[in-house]
Parts: C-alpha cells; structure tokens; sequence
C-alpha cells in the first residue's frame, strides 16, 4: 500500500508538482495519467527517493520512507523504467541476479528463480548468457520486468514501462502483462501518457495536470463523470474506442433481449464491448451466448451489441 | 648504410649491458610514474565527476601542468627533490596526470544516464555504483587516457637522464653532443620501439571484450607494478663523493675518458644535464661536476675549478665559424665578425656569463652593455641586403655571443639578420651549418677537433695541448673537409674543468684533479 499526503516538488522557480494526495491499495493497479511534464514522473520517482519532495509525507505499508535508508528502500521496491537503463556489460542472468547478490541470496536461490521468471515472461532460456544489446526491445523490456520482480516485492513503480516499444510489440507485451500472475499480487503504481494503455491496464487512474491531481476514479468514471472540460477533452479523441474497452456485457445486460435457454458453450459477461465485437467479427459467428447474473444466459448478435450498448451510452450521459 | 647498421649494431652489442640497465630504467621511471599518476589522477578524476563545479579548475590546473617545459619542471624540482629518480618521477607523473584525469572524468560523465538512475533506482549504494557500474562502463575511456599518458611518459623519460635518473636519455643526449649518430639510435630505437610496443599492447587491452576484461583488470595493475619494479635497480655506489658529468663529457676523451685512463680517477658517477648541473652542486647533491671554466655560474655558486694538473682539459677557443658560401655572399661579414676578436678574455666572458646566468640580464642586454663599453655599438642601419642567420647553442654565453655579432653586422653593415639560438648542442648546431640552415655560429677549437674532426688519437694529443696547433689545425681541415672557415678567436678560454663547492675543496684540502683522486683512495 502506497499512501501520499500533500506532495510538493520545486525545481528552480517551476512547481513541479503541488500537493498531490491518493493512495494506492494493496494489489490495486494506479495509472498516473498526463501529458509530459504534468508532474507524473517526478511524482513516481519522490517514491523511491530518486527525487526528495520538498514537502509531504509518502507512506509505503504504513512507513514513512523518510525514515528509511534509501538503498534499502529501493531495494524493497520493483522499479520499471521507460529507457529500460539495463547494464550493458553484464550479462541478462547477471542483470536479474543484481539485487537478489545485493541481497546476499545463495546462488541456487537466484539461479531457480531466474529460471521461473524469463519462463513466465517467455524468454528464451539461451538469452541468460546474452549482453543487452543482442536482444529486441522487446526482449530488454521483458528483462527489465524480470528484474523488477525478481525479489517479488509487494510494491512495483513503472515510468512509462512500454514507452520505448512500437505498437505491435507494446500491444503484446500489455496483454502478457495483464495475464501475468505474478503482477495481480502487486501494488503497481504506473506512469503513462498513453490513454489506452492507461484504460487497458489500470484499476484506477490518476489524471495529472501542472503538477496537481485533476482526477481520481475507475476508467468508466473518468469517461462517464468527468470532473471538468480538462478531463473531459483529455479523452475526447479516442472516447468511442475506450468506451468499447471499459464497458462491459454485464453493464448493457438490462438492455439486451430477454433470455434464451442454452446448453452449450457461453461466455463471460465480464467480455467488453470491444471483445464482443471481435469475437463476432474473428469467427464469422452471427451471434454468441452469455451467461450473466443469476446464472442467466441471452445470445448476442451484432446489432443487439451495438443497440445496448448505445443504451447504455445514453443512460450514462443523461444521468 | 649498410655499414652504419652494423656499426650501430656493433655499439649495441658492445653497450649491451648499458642498453640493457637503461631500458629497463626507462620502463621502470615509465610505469612508477605512471602508478602515482593513476592513483591520483583516478580518485581525482572520479571526485570531478562527483562535483562537476571542481571539474574546471582541476583540469585546468593539470592542464596548466601539462605545458611546463620538461627541462623547467625538472629544474625547479632540484631544490625541493634534489637529482635522481624523485623529481624525475614526479615530473613523469605530473605530464601522466592530465590524460587520466580528464578520461576518468570523461568516461564517467558519459554514462547513459538512465543506467545510472537505474543503478540507482534498484537500490545500489554509491560505492556499488561506482565499483560495478561507473568504472566498468568507464573503462575502454579510462584506459586510452592510461595508453595516452604511457607513450607521453615513454618520450618525456628520456629527459630524465637530464636529472641524473638514467634512462634511455643517457645514450640519446650522450649522442648529440658527441656527434655519434650510433649512440643516438641506441637510445633513440629502443625508446621508439618501447613507445610502440606500450601502444601496442594497451590497445590490445582496451579491445578486450566485456567478459575477458573484467579478468584483465585485476592483471593490468600487477604488470605495472611489476615494469614500475624494473627501476628498482641497485647501483654500486662506491665512493664518498659523488660526481655529475655531462653525457658529452661522458664519452670524450678530454672528459671522463681521460680522467680515468691519465689521472685514475675512481668516482660514483652519476650521468646529469649541464642546465642542472650547478644547482645541484650548490644543493649538495653533486660533490665535483664538469663544468666550464667560464661560466657565470661559477662565480654565482661559489665554485672551485680543481687544477688539471696533467692537462687533459685541451684550451677552447671560442671563433665564429662560417660557411665560406655565406663569407662570400655578404663581403663584409667576416670583417664585421673580426671585430669582436681578442676582445674578450676569459674573466670577462665569466663575468658576463654570470650576469646572464645569475643575475637573470637578458643575454641582449648583457650583449649591448659590453659593445657600448667597448665602442663597438652602431646603431641599426635597418638594412635589407639580404639576412645572415646566426646560430648559438643552448647556453648562455652562445646566446651572449650569437647577440653580439647580430649587433655588430646590424650595426656595420646593410645586412638583416636572423637568430637562431638554444640550437640544442654541438651536432644539432653543425648540422644546422652544414645543411644552409644557418650561417654562422661561435665553436670551440677542442670541439672542433675532438668532436666534429675526430682524428686518430695520436694527432689528438699532439694537437691538444697547443693552442695555435690546433686552431691552425682546424682552420685548415674544416676548409678542407667542411668548407668552413673558422674566423679569428675571440680571445677567450672556455675549456672543461672539473669543479667543487669552495667550502668543500677547503675542508678536504683538495686543490687539483691529484688532489681529489688521492682523497677519494684514500676514503
């Protein structure tokens, strides 16, 4: 658990951030959302005493970092970095054993856990002996990740983890991410300028603008009861697209039709709009089944999809 | 050529067991020097890196360091370090410093500063960092600023002979006044060759991959331990007094040669540049030197000229000698020249030697001041009629005298001048005659004869002795063999002599060459 109380940061005569508050639950996902220079990175790195705040308080599990060594600080914190900054002459089993050495692990210990992890983030086994620069982005990234969580901390800080990746590769490695065990028992406190990861992997976002928070609250809140035109116009561009990704089946339920029996296969009504829509669209199916509440099971053709939806869509603006 | 490779080969052989001690001085003063310098020069380096504000003035003083003349820097060490291996390895060091310092501090800065932060951000202390991150990464530009400063130290070290600490110096400086071109390339090759080989070898070492490095860092401190090692060499001290002789007195027959071979004289020799010499003298650090018998700085550090009572010291007249080309292109010079001829006599030329040597006169100054006394000055007739170069060697009288001729031919004559003092010794300054590159400069009869003619050693002794015999002689053979003429002598006597403090020679009771000898068996 991650807690800030009324942070403060001046770099010369600019206010980099001012009085920022929220806290981060245990095993919740906070995105620290802005444009560049919003204050979100400093804010990330005064956790880790990279940056020393002018005034405030952080509390990490209810300790106040100040009172900590900040090596052994960092040492208990995962750090994700957008330049991956790993260290180009040693090896990749080199740079994930550096903190467990610092640590003082047996070298079993180190080496099995080395193991399990570039297993979970599908790296090839011969890559262990490889130098930095002999893997893709996307591979480094995936080293960085396996650094970061190579102690299994509690407490995980992103800055900008797949900023450095293109498209493709980003895409793929989010949606690893997402699926990946070892981060659902994580705080994670992450940075990003890009709304739709920030919509794809957040429990909460956290909009920043000229070092102040604008807005906390789910991704659904920050589309549907935007607190002012900074928040909202901040998603005006890519709304529909987010819209389909933050929506669910189970939210448009009540406008779909009534319930059909079905013995076969059907699906989560956890399933977002745009899930939907690519599942009718990738198998060439006219429609598909749900089970929703109550053990309830309705079928879902594209026209029912877009019509609830569009139900739904209303109902929330008008509410 | 064919010839000269073997009789270069044949010096070698024949000075192996010299070649063999001053090359591993050498190496040794190289990489002592280069330890101290990456002591310091490292944490300094890394400090700069830490406070970047400190950076400027801690390069730019190691800068400032850096363009010291060599021949200054070991000369203001004497009072302080004395003569020897000390001064000369600081002196080393002090040239080492700036290349590693500033690659230090350049390898640092340059780090990506996202690995850094990384570094950081995982939890590294700053000792980590710095021990496993920073220098590591630093390393390929660390070690060029150590290749940098090797090879500078390799060609600085052969100035260390200056200073009595040996080296392959010995033989190079040694060579240039005797004129023997072999004994150059004896001290000359090996120094280029190990400047190479250091090169060479450094390279391979910044190449080194990653892996390989890092078990190639611990290896590279031994091995400069181990070459610093090399200078550690005993030398047989084996008398009470201690003597600095030129590397040209060295090897010249009216030098060390003959104080051994007429005299039997048995001295710890120590080999020393004639710009030291006296200090350290004076200093204590030499007990008898070979100096000459009109230098102003015998009168300044109260020197004692021990007599030579079996005359090996020849006489040296000093006389403008002249290419017989430039005589006839400008008709009027040698009658210009004459006019300075047995003017000066020995206790003048010291008198005048000592107001430029230690009453810091400007050698122009002293020049004027003597001709206005005289009633030689003329004031400039700013001519254009062509432009006579004078040369001089690399000490104060030549530059007094190489002044005063300028004077008088501006003075009498339509001619421009050109001035080419501090040519570095007698070789450097003949050759300079020989190739057109000068037109005149003063020279010594005995160095004529002994240095620039060389003749078998019985005409040698026979001439030596007799002022006229050899000036006659000399006249004669450099028209011959050089078209050179020597001009008429100025007058006076600047022959070697073998010197000692006043107090000293007063306290043992030694008076002559007899007299030292007799001392030194005797203790």
């Amino acid at each position: 658990m991650i807690e800030l109380k009324g942070i403060s940061k001046k770099f010369g005569d600019t206010q980099a951030v001012k009085q920022v508050s929220f806290s981060v639950a245990e095993k919740e996902t906070l995105v620290l959302l802005g444009t560049s220079g919003c204050g979100k990175t400093t804010t990330l790195k005064m956790i880790n005493r990279l940056i020393e705040p002018d005034g405030g308080q952080i509390l990490i599990n209810n300790k106040n970092i100040t009172n900590q060594d900040p090596d052994v600080l960092r040492k208990g914190i995962g750090y994700v970095m957008q330049n991956i900054g790993l260290f180009p002459h040693y090896t990749i089993a080199e740079n994930i054993a550096l903190v467990p050495k610092l640590l003082k692990w047996d070298k079993e210990k180190i080496k099995s856990r080395t193991q399990e992890l570039i297993q979970k983030l599908h790296l090839p086994e011969n890559t262990l002996a490889m130098y930095p620069h002999e893997l893709s982005g996307g591979q480094q990234q995936r080293v960085g990740l396996a650094r970061a969580l190579v102690t299994d901390q509690s407490v995980l800080l992103m800055d900008e983890p797949f900023g450095a990746l293109d498209n493709v590769t980003r895409t793929s490695i989010q949606k690893e991410f997402k699926a990946l065990e070892e981060l659902k028992r994580k705080t994670i406190l992450m940075v990003t300028h890009d709304v739709q990861e920030a919509f794809e992997l957040a429990d909460r976002i956290c909009l920043m603008d000229k070092g102040e928070v604008v807005q906390i609250g789910t991704p659904k809140e920050l589309l549907y009861r935007p607190i002012n035109d900074f928040a909202r116009n901040f998603l005006a561009g890519q709304r529909l697209a987010l819209e389909f990704k933050v929506v669910n089946i189970q939210d448009i339920w009540s406008y779909l039709p009534e319930q059909t029996i079905h013995a076969g296969e059907s699906k989560s009504a956890d399933l977002s709009i745009w899930e939907a829509m690519e599942l009718l669209r990738n198998n060439d199916r006219s429609e598909f089944f749900v089970s929703g509440p109550d053990q309830a099971i309705k079928s879902i053709n594209f026209e029912q999809l877009t019509k609830g939806f569009n139900q739904y869509q209303n109902a929330q603006l008008h509410e | 050529m064919n010839e000269q490779q073997q009789t270069l080969w044949q010096f070698m052989s024949g000075q192996s067991d010299k070649l063999l001690s001053q090359t591993l001085q050498h190496v040794g003063l190289t990489f002592i020097s280069l330890i101290l310098a990456i002591a310091i020069g490292l944490p300094l380096g890394i400090l700069i890196a830490r406070k970047r504000k400190l950076s400027g003035t801690v390069l730019g003083i190691a800068g400032v360091l850096q363009t010291i003349p060599s021949i200054a820097l070991l000369g203001f060490m004497i009072p302080v370090l004395g003569i020897g291996a000390k001064p000369a390895i600081v002196a080393l060091l002090i040239y080492a410093l700036l290349p590693i310092i500033r690659n230090t501090y350049t390898g640092i800065i340059g780090i990506d500063q996202h690995v850094k932060e990384a570094a950081r951000a995982i939890g590294m202390s700053k000792g980590h960092i710095l021990l496993k991150v920073e220098l590591p990464l630093a390393m390929p530009v660390i070690l060029a600023g150590i290749r940098t400063a090797t090879v500078i130290n390799v060609g600085v070290a052969t100035l260390a002979s200056f200073i009595a600490a040996g080296g392959l110096g010995e033989f190079i400086f040694g060579g240039i006044s005797l004129n023997n071109t072999n004994m150059i390339l004896a001290g000359a090759i090996p120094a280029a060759l190990l400047a190479i080989i250091l090169d060479t070898l450094l390279s391979l070492v910044q190449k080194l991959d990653f892996k390989k490095f890092r078990r190639a860092l611990y290896i590279f401190p031994i091995v400069i331990l181990v070459l610093g090692g090399f200078y550690a060499l005993p030398t047989a001290y084996g008398s009470t007094l201690t003597a600095g002789f030129t590397p040209e007195f060295m090897g010249r027959q009216d030098g060390d040669l003959g104080l051994k071979s007429t005299y039997g004289l048995r001295i710890h020799t120590i080999v020393i540049s004639d710009a030291v010499m006296y200090k350290a003298a004076y200093a204590k650090e030499l007990d008898v030197i070979s100096g000459y018998s009109t230098d102003g700085r015998l009168k300044a550090f109260d020197l004692k000229i021990l007599k030579d009572n079996k005359n090996i010291f020849p006489p040296y007249y000093a006389a403008p000698i002249v290419r017989d080309e430039a005589l006839s292109q400008f008709p009027e010079l040698e009658k210009t020249l004459n006019l300075l001829s047995g003017k000066i006599t020995d206790s003048i030329m010291t008198d005048l030697n000592y107001r430029t040597d230690y009453l810091h006169q400007q050698p122009e100054r002293v020049a004027k001041d003597f001709l206005i006394s005289n009633g030689l000055y003329k004031t400039p007739k700013n001519g254009h009629n062509g432009t006579v170069r004078i040369g001089s060697k690399i000490f104060g009288e030549q530059y007094i005298l190489a002044e005063m001729y300028s004077m008088l031919i501006k003075g009498n004559t339509d001619y421009d001048v050109a001035t080419k003092t501090g040519l570095g010794g007698t070789k450097i300054c003949f050759d300079a005659l020989m190739n057109d590159q000068i037109d005149l400069y003063p020279e010594y009869t005995g160095t004529g004869l002994l240095v620039l003619l060389q003749p078998n050693p019985k005409i040698a002794k026979e001439m030596a002795h007799d002022k006229e015999n050899t000036y006659n002689y000399v006249s004669a053979e450099f028209e011959k063999k050089f078209k050179i003429k020597w001009l008429k002598p100025i007058g006076f006597n600047n022959s070697y002599a073998l010197m000692m403090r006043q107090k000293q020679s007063k306290e043992l009771n030694v008076n002559s060459i007899t007299d030292l000898k007799n001392y030194l068996d005797k203790n």
